[in-house]
């Protein structure tokens, strides 16, 4: 019987020649990244435990992100709890305020992330560079805190769920649409436990970037990780982005290897989604939602806070104005320049949108856009949770990036293929 | 006197059981102050040492913040009984020596208000207000290990 990519990834990870769905292993872990809300708990317990080492200083990279730059005196101290560590311990890839982004967008942007290797990270959004034909998956602070002295992790060999990407995305439809229509027919809990591998011929036509998306959400259906095997696109990418370390090897599901299930979707057929609160499961294609009003508009986050992501909000909105509150977050300070050297910084200004520094803010109503009682917010991030963006009598309704843009001109949920 | 907490509800999420705006802190016992906040402000002042919460499906699920394990164990909730919960709260409870009981019968057997009483060895949720048993499989040996290690850090330094 062949094995999965993950299997093999992690099989390679565990020294061992093969693996199954359901063995538990330990594993050798090739990178750790580390934020501000769930790493100063883990250096916490470290010295606590009286083991506070770091099992190799190049293979952890951290970066404040969810409450940067600090929100409030309490986010002081954790950021204050984090850079002391990392300067104790003398990280080699530290991005601190003006260098630090959206951890997500980061890593891969800075070249941390390779194929073949195994990626833990405090942060359920880990699963997101499972785009580059790695393993990744989210863990908590007692997690990171073993990974941070030991290098090594125990998992469960996931069983895999193949989703087969056919057809080919409409003019205004996009990544976004794909994975909350994945999520809106398998549930939150479709892919518990278990590995998402996307393949098809859709996922062609799909920049890194847009990979990147979906894999993101996986976790919304509750997958350890998200995977899409390695192409010219992958390739392409890592070209650009890796520096210091650029050699990694490459694995590929067997044809023999064994899912727990293989799912088909017509892209074709996908209409721009909007997930109504409060589970990103919620999904429904645009026109049975379109005309719904709105008081915010949210562009940015792990999901689409993205170069690629500002530019077709940039597109839609050049010459226009927005209807409600609009907030443009570049995910880091990459891309924060990018769209201001390609001047979409004038455009957002011109239709009256505000634009924030580079962090998770107001994603997971932190800061930086909160919402009060009764408020609506079309947002490209990933979680509309009871009280998820700020009140917990607050809305929050998941699109793409184009869709919040439409919707933002308008006031109200808008089909982005009018403007597109 | 172990008291029931019941939400027959699936997907409890994380930011239900403590919301992000709390979460620039990891102290305990102000976690545990809105612990299930936005799922029921009334929670906290209604619960008391060793009591249980009872829910549906796929518990804990969303982000990977221990600070939901953290917000329950300092409410001083001695465990959680779903009919499932999300990988990583699941994974967050072992590493934390918190206990976690699966069953699928627990919902429908035991009512909000109901007096129960836990036997973990050998696998019993004994409901004292009705007099029905609900048994429960124990979880796999290299979880127990962990929790009677008091956590992974522990069970990481005992093998040091």
């Amino acid at each position: 019987m062949g094995m999965t990519i993950t299997e093999k990834i992690l099989a390679k990870a565990a020294g061992r020649e093969s693996v199954k769905a359901g063995e538990l292993v330990d594993a050798d872990i090739d990178v750790v990244m580390c934020h501000d809300v769930t790493t100063p708990p883990a250096i916490s317990m470290l010295v606590e435990k009286r083991i506070d080492k770091v099992f190799d200083r190049e293979k952890i990279i951290v970066t404040p992100d969810h409450f940067q730059p600090a929100k409030d005196i309490k986010s002081a101290e954790l950021h204050k709890r984090l850079d002391e560590w990392a300067k104790r311990h003398e990280i080699k890839y530290y991005y601190k305020l003006g260098r630090a982004g959206v951890c997500h967008a980061l890593l891969p942007e800075q070249g941390h992330i390779r194929p073949g290797e195994v990626i833990v990270g405090g942060d359920s959004h880990t699963c997101t560079y499972g785009a580059f034909a790695a393993f990744s998956t989210g863990i908590g602070s007692t997690d990171l805190a073993a990974a941070i002295a030991t290098g090594k992790l125990w998992f469960k060999i996931p069983a895999s769920i193949k989703l087969v990407l056919n057809g080919s995305l409409g003019p205004g439809v996009y990544s976004k649409d794909v994975i909350l229509a994945i999520i809106a027919r398998i549930g939150t809990d479709g892919a518990l436990y278990q590995a998402m591998e996307f393949v098809g011929p859709a996922l062609g036509e799909m920049s890194a970037e847009a990979r990147m998306t979906m894999t993101n959400m996986t976790i919304e259906a509750g997958a350890k990780n998200g995977i899409i095997g390695f192409d010219d696109v992958t390739k392409q990418y890592l070209d650009e982005h890796l520096t210091d370390k650029k050699d990694y090897t490459v694995y590929k599901s067997d044809s023999d290897a064994e899912y727990a299930a293989v799912e088909q979707f017509d892209c074709s057929a996908i209409e721009p989604m909007v997930a109504l609160p409060h589970l990103p499961s919620g999904g429904v294609p645009i026109s049975e939602c379109a005309g719904k009003e709105m008081d915010q508009a949210y562009i940015g986050s792990c999901t689409n806070g993205r170069i690629e992501d500002l530019r077709i909000a940039a597109k839609i909105l050049e010459g226009k104005e927005v209807a409600i509150r609009t907030l443009i977050v570049p995910a880091t300070p990459t891309i924060w320049k990018q769209a201001k050297d390609e001047s979409l910084f004038d455009i957002f200004y011109a239709a009256g949108c505000v634009i924030a520094a580079p962090t998770c803010g107001a994603c997971l109503g932190g800061f930086m856009g909160v919402l009060a009682a009764g408020e609506k917010c079309i947002s490209t991030t990933n979680r509309n949770f009871v009280g998820r963006m700020g009140h917990p009598k607050s809305e929050v309704y998941l699109a793409s990036p184009a869709t919040a843009t439409a919707s933002a001109i308008e006031g109200k949920l808008t089909d982005p293929r009018k403007y597109v | 006197m172990a008291k029931a907490h019941v939400y027959n509800r699936d997907h409890i999420n994380t930011d239900e059981i403590i919301p992000a705006r709390y979460l620039n802190t990891d102290d305990e016992a102000e976690l545990a102050r809105h612990c299930l906040e936005d799922l029921d402000k009334d929670f906290i002042s209604k619960v008391s040492e060793g009591d249980v919460i009872v829910a549906g499906e796929d518990f804990g699920c969303g982000s990977s913040r221990e600070h939901a394990v953290w917000a329950i164990r300092g409410a001083k909730v001695q465990t959680v009984i779903a009919k499932s919960f999300a990988r990583i709260f699941y994974r967050n409870a072992i590493n934390c020596g918190f206990y976690l009981i699966e069953s699928a019968e627990a919902l429908e057997k035991i009512k909000d208000g109901d007096e129960v009483e836990i036997n973990y060895k050998a696998g019993v949720i004994r409901n004292k207000t009705t007099g029905i048993d609900i048994n429960f499989k124990a979880l796999p040996d290299f979880a127990l290990e962990i929790i009677e290690d008091g956590g992974l850090l522990e069970h990481i330094v005992k093998g040091m």
